[in-house]
């Protein structure tokens, strides 16, 4: 293999500087000033600037074929896991059929510290590590218009027919091309049975004086502001403006205040309603499932009377991923019908798989019936997808949003 | 003149002397320069960018997280008017914590250095213990009060039925908690400053005060508290400046509105809201007001020692 033939690493800025050195008549001088550029273009990325500003996709060599593994970037407790053994069944029946191993990381803990976290190397060009990414359609839609992620190649991805008709068109990324769902869900209230019997119907029981200081909500902005405005009769799907939004951080704010709402929080939420320091709250319909599963049955979910969300997480391949063939196969195998019944009796989120409820009479038919996995008619009439949000007005929404929860 | 004057002097020395004191200084600069580097490269450099990025501007119809060059002062009026509040209760609860952890942290040190220094072998053993916290993971240590203070669990419950606690009272997620978590894990940073201090304090000292008629309180007072000034001002700077900017307690102990720390709002603004030129504008203040209160404290309290 001759010198300049070697194959150059995929990282645009790393490249530069090897070709740079491997010119034959290569002087100190000319590796300094790309080393100089390299150590300016670092320092502009750390400043965070453009977001636009995407740069072409850079030519990644697809390198599935000689590679033959796979890293997916997931969120906790979202996919089928072994306790006994402490593996994950459905990637080790991968791993067998394809052949290709799966680095599966629990990495995301929120869409936003996700996006804070990798959004530099993305700008850049560069891998990130991850050639799948698990990530709300909000997000989605954010690193689709700002072309972070590759096209996904759906003749790869035959199963991908299987997709509910339903999340077949959504408006964050138009045509499918970019994302897969993954999992389902909605965010509604809960309580705790035993400490609060009366039981809740709508966000506006949350305010019950019995329930001062013991009430959780999520700070998912779209989960929790949503919640509210529906019950202040706004269409979260419409062409609402900042006096609803305005409205329903009001109430926030005046519960945060007087103490009704004792704290805002992400995932971390359930150590709370385990440990009793909450026993209400707007929470997300999976993981009272999950809870009740593991701490003998004390909480209920429903969908408030004026509505709940309905979110996804999507599946989609990071801009600079070499091995997006691996992905590709990846999303096929989890989009048969029987793997995806395999996951929804585990995670408990709706799931978006068209043939996986009749799979699941033969995993456990008890489940089929169970409308947080097989959602209702009555349910999904109930339940209501945020709209699209402009750059510009998510920034004023967001910051609204986090000073009245106080951070 | 004054080269006559320096060649005048230089004559007196053999060359022998010259070149070693030349050596001598090539190798301090030597010795110095990696040093130098790393503070450079790590510290004046990211302190510099951070600069820069706080006076960035957002170009008109920008993308998330987009800002460019810019020199808007503005940023820093906009953040100091939305949260003085959180900076301020940032150094109140730093500040609280700070003396809370001196008060117990002083008489710890003083058991363990000075009371106990005729039995080595319990001596090493609280000494251990104190240095123990530092094995296991601050974060963990955090999450564990958080249980310990629970509604449900045995403190809370205790102070309801004493009537400490009002009956819908509770413990988590007030300020209470947050100045507890900071002020225990800080306090080996308070202790062992101070121990160290103590563990060279002349009991001869004390036996002298003792045979001049003063009474042990004046003996602290006159004695044992100055001596160990150095201690404690080494303490109180360590636990104050890290709890000014910590977050974590306050995330995990606090996340209410009457909690929250200035660290806090810069990481919401940082990875949240994405406005980076906020996020870098409140650090900036922070490491600011933080270099001029210890500037303050230094010149008014500072010793010889440290100086």
């Amino acid at each position: 293999m001759s010198h300049s033939q070697r194959r150059l690493p995929q990282d645009p800025q790393i490249r530069a500087l090897v070709q740079a050195m491997s010119q034959r008549s290569y002087s100190r001088r000319s590796v300094l000033s790309v080393a100089g550029a390299l150590g300016l273009t670092g320092l502009l990325a750390a400043c965070g600037t453009g977001g636009s500003s995407t740069q072409a996709a850079p030519s990644i060599k697809d390198i599935s074929e000689t590679d033959p593994t796979v890293n997916w970037a997931n969120w906790t407790l979202y996919l089928d896991y072994d306790d006994e053994k402490k593996t994950y069944p459905t990637l080790d029946a991968f791993t067998k059929k394809t052949g290709i191993a799966v680095n599966y990381r629990e990495d995301i803990d929120g869409n936003d510290t996700y996006y804070g976290k990798v959004q530099g190397q993305l700008r850049a060009g560069q891998d990130i590590g991850q050639d799948i990414v698990t990530l709300t359609d909000w997000m989605a839609g954010r690193i689709i218009r700002q072309g972070y992620v590759q096209e996904l190649d759906l003749a790869n991805i035959p199963n991908s027919a299987n997709l509910l008709p339903s999340l077949k068109e959504v408006d964050f990324d138009p045509g499918r091309k970019h994302s897969l769902t993954w999992q389902s869900g909605y965010a509604g209230i809960a309580w705790n049975k035993k400490a609060f019997p009366k039981g809740l119907k709508s966000v506006e029981d949350l305010w019950d004086p019995k329930l001062k200081g013991r009430v959780t909500v999520l700070d998912e902005m779209r989960d929790t502001i949503g919640l509210l405005m529906m019950q202040n009769g706004v269409d979260i799907a419409g062409q609402w403006g900042e006096s609803e939004f305005g409205a329903a951080t009001d109430v926030l704010r005046e519960n945060i205040d007087n103490g009704q709402i004792r704290q805002v929080k992400g995932n971390s939420y359930k150590e709370d309603f385990v440990s009793g320091d909450a026993i209400a709250g707007i929470v997300w319909s999976g993981d009272i499932v999950q809870m009740n599963f593991e701490n003998d049955d004390q909480w209920e979910f429903v969908l408030p009377e004026a509505g709940g969300t309905l979110w996804s997480d999507n599946l989609m391949v990071p801009v600079a991923s070499p091995r997006k063939a691996n992905a590709e196969k990846l999303m096929d195998f989890y989009y048969d019908p029987a793997v995806a019944a395999e996951v929804a009796a585990y995670v408990n989120y709706i799931c978006p798989v068209v043939g996986a409820k009749e799979e699941m009479e033969k995993i456990d038919p008890e489940l089929v019936s169970n409308p947080l996995i097989f959602p209702t008619d009555a349910d999904l009439a109930k339940a209501h997808v945020f709209r699209s949000l402009e750059a510009d007005e998510e920034t004023t929404l967001n910051s609204e949003f986090q000073s009245a929860i106080g951070a | 003149m004054t080269l006559m004057t320096r060649k005048g002097i230089a004559d007196l020395r053999s060359r022998e002397e010259i070149r070693a004191e030349r050596r001598k200084g090539r190798t301090g600069v030597y010795l110095i320069a990696p040093g130098m580097l790393v503070l450079a490269l790590f510290f004046a450099l990211p302190v510099l960018v951070l600069l820069a990025m706080s006076l960035y501007v957002k170009p008109e119809g920008a993308e998330i997280g987009e800002f460019v060059p810019g020199f808007e002062i503005g940023n820093y009026a906009t953040v100091l008017a939305a949260y003085w509040p959180e900076l301020l209760r940032s150094f109140g609860f730093a500040l609280i914590a700070t003396v809370l952890a001196l008060l117990i942290g002083f008489p710890m040190a003083y058991l363990v250095a000075v009371r106990l220094r005729e039995k080595s072998l319990l001596q090493g053993i609280l000494l251990v213990l104190l240095i123990a916290p530092f094995f296991s993971s601050f974060i963990l240590r955090t999450q564990a009060w958080k249980q310990i203070l629970a509604d449900e669990g045995f403190i809370a419950q205790t102070l309801k039925f004493l009537a400490i606690l009002p009956a819908d009272g509770h413990l988590t997620a007030t300020p209470i908690a947050v100045v507890a978590g900071l002020t225990y894990n800080f306090l080996p940073f308070m202790v062992l400053p101070i121990y160290a201090n103590l563990g060279r304090l002349d009991t001869r000292l004390l036996e002298a005060s003792g045979d001049l008629y003063a009474s042990p309180m004046t003996s602290f007072f006159k004695v044992t508290l100055p001596m160990s000034a150095p201690g404690v001002f080494a303490g109180t700077l360590l636990t104050f400046i890290p709890a000014a900017g910590d977050y974590v307690n306050a995330a995990l102990l606090g996340n209410n509105r009457n909690t929250t720390m200035i660290g806090q709002v810069i990481d919401s603004r940082f990875f949240k809201v994405i406005d980076y030129p906020g996020a870098s504008a409140l650090s900036f203040v922070l490491m600011v007001s933080i270099l001029i209160l210890v500037t303050i404290y230094i010149r008014r309290f500072g010793t010889e020692e440290l100086m």
